[in-house]
């Protein structure tokens, strides 16, 4: 995988849900932690946006789509996990 | 019931599912604008009823559903509903939705998530199409998904509180870990059972090999509801549910009219034939020629151009018409025209309920208004022990509601002194009119004996006759009692012969007699007349006789007289007696 690949990542929350807003943290924190200036997120208020929450089949809040690089992951979840993160991104092995 | 729903109302206001039966049970349905919670093991029937809810409602309620698949893909719940004839395809342009909301398999988790995408999306949804049901099919599918009993709590709280504000009417369904409703309430979702405002339990078991289903509405609030498990079973057209007959249910029409047994003399002893949807029970060991007499009233039936059904457990249709042509009772032309329809149903294990509907489905597509169940036994077979007496309760409810004249037939299997005392089913005590068959065993025969052992509201003969089957048909012959013991067979016939003998002797006796008395007869005719002749020729020689006499005497005078006048004698002074000279 290329090291220089960007990520563009499109979090769907819940409106202010304690979730939602700690995954956006969460989401915030690793990016610049792990993917320093190769990132982009979209943030998707579930709430204001309900139709393209039901066309794009979100049901869990919070989720994380990653769209590039691919494969089209979904992550569901606070992302307080960041092992999980770095192993769902395929960054696990550049990490260490 | 119905009222114009207010605020105020106490009483919750109903959603009919369209379910036969579980709007009885219910009251009218599930509870409106509410939640309730069905909870089944698997295979045990959720998502037909829970569809079903969405259907009816679409359909005949005009309140648009969703259905949130959480465990099936909707593709393939609308592929298998498709068997039900629901007609979703037509549906779903408008009134039903699917929502797709299985867990992706690869989905990644970390860390904590709710429901809070899915209600949003429901929403726009819902205000999209003015839905007013909604169904969570499998819900602990994602509740599985949550880390631990406090989060998968808050979620069921979080989708409570939305259907409440949204006064969706809704179903949430929910696998029970065992067969036991109570092994549910251990886990973690088994609170949402004091949560919902109803619950249905769906229950899926095999006793014997033979499958039972039976629902039970385990709470309602604010409702009263039938508490017992009713059995159900997912028919052609969904679910139905069977349920007993409720106290005060209008009760079905009676009628006086008399249909035929299709034997003469049976009618006859019965003062008419069977009334017309009354329930008649033919027991008998096997042989004695039950079936042949439900036929020949199934024959009697299309004869007078009624539709009947004839329900054969014993024996393929074709077998039975064939049996039964052989003795003089022809289906095979009634068949041909519609009018009768044959139904096999050779027992391979089911359960009695599942026969019962089948039997009140087809019978309703055939608008019978005969229906013979030959034998009624079959259900008693082993797996139904506990539910074939329900059951055969309410097949005869249900004929007698709908004015069906039934005819079944219960097999006695032992030869023993059970022969009398009912059959294995109980029914003797509902069915109206029970005949008993048996054999009579004597001077080396076996022969038929019929007897009547009651007939409601008629007055019946209480003799037992012999029952004989001939090409010609079915006839009923009266049994010769001797000393205290019925005759039958050839012992009926020799009997018979012997009194046709006696009686032509007696009757020669009497001719010899008669000749012999007219022979009798003349003569005194003739002495009568011979002496009547005599007396006539006296009577003549006695008229001469007189005349004679007269004739003499007269003579004399006259010469008196003479004398007088010649001797010129003194004229007779008369008032003097003149002394003879």
């Amino acid at each position: 995988m290329s090291r220089r690949a960007l990520f563009k990542f499109r979090l769907y929350v819940a409106g202010d849900a304690p979730n939602s807003a700690q995954a956006i943290a969460n989401l915030a924190a690793f990016c610049r932690a792990h993917l320093p200036d190769r990132y982009e997120i979209e943030i998707v208020d579930v709430f204001r946006e309900p139709k393209r929450a039901l066309a794009e089949g979100i049901f869990m809040t919070p989720t994380l789509v990653v769209l590039t690089p691919p494969p089209v992951r979904r992550i569901v979840g606070t992302l307080s996990h960041t092992q999980t993160v770095l192993q769902a991104l395929g960054l696990l092995d550049i990490a260490a | 019931m119905k009222s114009t729903r207010s605020p105020l109302d106490k009483l919750p206001a109903k959603a009919p599912t369209g379910i036969a039966g579980f709007d009885e049970i219910t009251g009218g349905g599930l509870p409106h604008d509410r939640t309730t919670l069905l909870v089944g093991g698997p295979g045990s029937g959720k998502t037909v009823l829970a569809l079903q809810f969405l259907v009816h409602g679409a359909q005949a309620c005009k309140e648009p559903g969703i259905f949130v698949a959480f465990e099936e893909s909707a593709k393939r719940i609308v592929a298998n509903a498709e068997s039900f004839g629901w007609k979703l395809a037509a549906l779903q342009k408008k009134n039903l939705y699917f929502m797709d909301a299985q867990p992706m398999p690869d989905l990644i988790q970390s860390g904590d998530f709710d429901l809070g995408g899915m209600l949003a999306a429901l929403e726009a949804q819902t205000k999209g199409m003015g839905a007013r049901r909604i169904v969570f099919d499998a819900l602990d599918v994602v509740l599985a998904l949550l880390p631990d009993p406090a989060t998968k709590r808050r979620e069921i709280y979080r989708l409570h509180e939305w259907l409440l504000a949204h006064q969706l009417t809704g179903i949430i369904t929910a696998k029970a870990g065992g067969d036991e409703a109570s092994a549910i309430i251990e886990q973690p979702f088994g609170f949402m059972q004091f949560m919902a405002d109803c619950a249905v339990i769906l229950n899926h078991s095999v006793l014997l090999g033979v499958s039972h289903r039976n629902l039970r509405v385990q709470k309602y609030r604010g409702s009263g509801f039938d508490e017992n498990e009713s059995p159900f079973l997912i028919g052609n057209s969904g679910l139905e549910v069977a349920v007993a007959r409720t106290p005060g249910r209008v009760d079905a029409k009676v009628s006086n009219e008399r249909v035929s047994s299709g034997v003469e003399r049976l009618d006859t002893m019965l003062g008419g034939g069977y009334y017309r949807g009354a329930s008649v029970l033919i027991t008998g060991f096997s042989g004695t020629a039950k079936t042949t007499l439900s036929g020949a009233f199934a024959e009697a039936a299309c004869g007078r151009g009624e539709r009947t059904m004839f329900v054969s457990f014993d024996s393929d249709c074709t077998e039975v018409v064939r049996n039964l042509a052989s003795v003089g009772i022809r289906l095979d032309r009634y068949i041909k025209n519609g009018c009768l329809r044959m139904i096999s149903a050779r027992t391979i294990a089911g359960s009695a309920e599942t026969y019962l509907v089948r039997i009140k489905t087809l019978a309703k597509q055939h608008g019978a208004r005969c229906l013979v169940i030959d034998p009624v036994s079959a259900w008693y077979k082993s797996g139904n022990d506990l539910t074939a007496q329900g059951v055969a309760d309410r097949l005869i409810d249900w004929s007698k509601g709908d004015g069906i004249t039934l005819v079944c037939t219960s097999l006695l299997d032992e030869m023993s002194n059970r022969a009398e005392s009912g059959s294995p089913l109980q029914i003797s005590a509902l069915a109206d009119t029970w005949i008993h068959l048996n054999y009579l065993v004597q001077a080396g025969e076996r022969n038929r004996g019929l007897s009547i052992v009651k007939s409601r509201g008629t007055a019946h003969s209480n003799q037992v006759r012999e029952l004989i089957l001939s090409d010609a048909g079915v006839t009923l012959t009266d049994t010769y009692t001797a000393g205290g013991e019925v005759l039958m067979g050839t012992l009926r016939w020799e009997k018979e012969r012997a009194e046709r003998v006696a009686h032509e002797a007696a009757e020669a006796a009497a001719k010899l007699k008669r000749v012999r008395l007219d022979a009798e007869e003349a003569e005194l005719e003739v002495r009568l007349k011979s002496l009547q002749t005599e007396l006539v020729a006296k009577q003549v020689e006695k008229a001469l006789l007189v005349r004679s006499t007269q004739s003499h005497e007269g003579e004399l005078s006259r010469g008196r007289t003479q004398m007088k006048e010649l001797r010129g004698a003194d004229a007779a002074i008369p008032g003097r007696k003149v002394s003879p000279p």
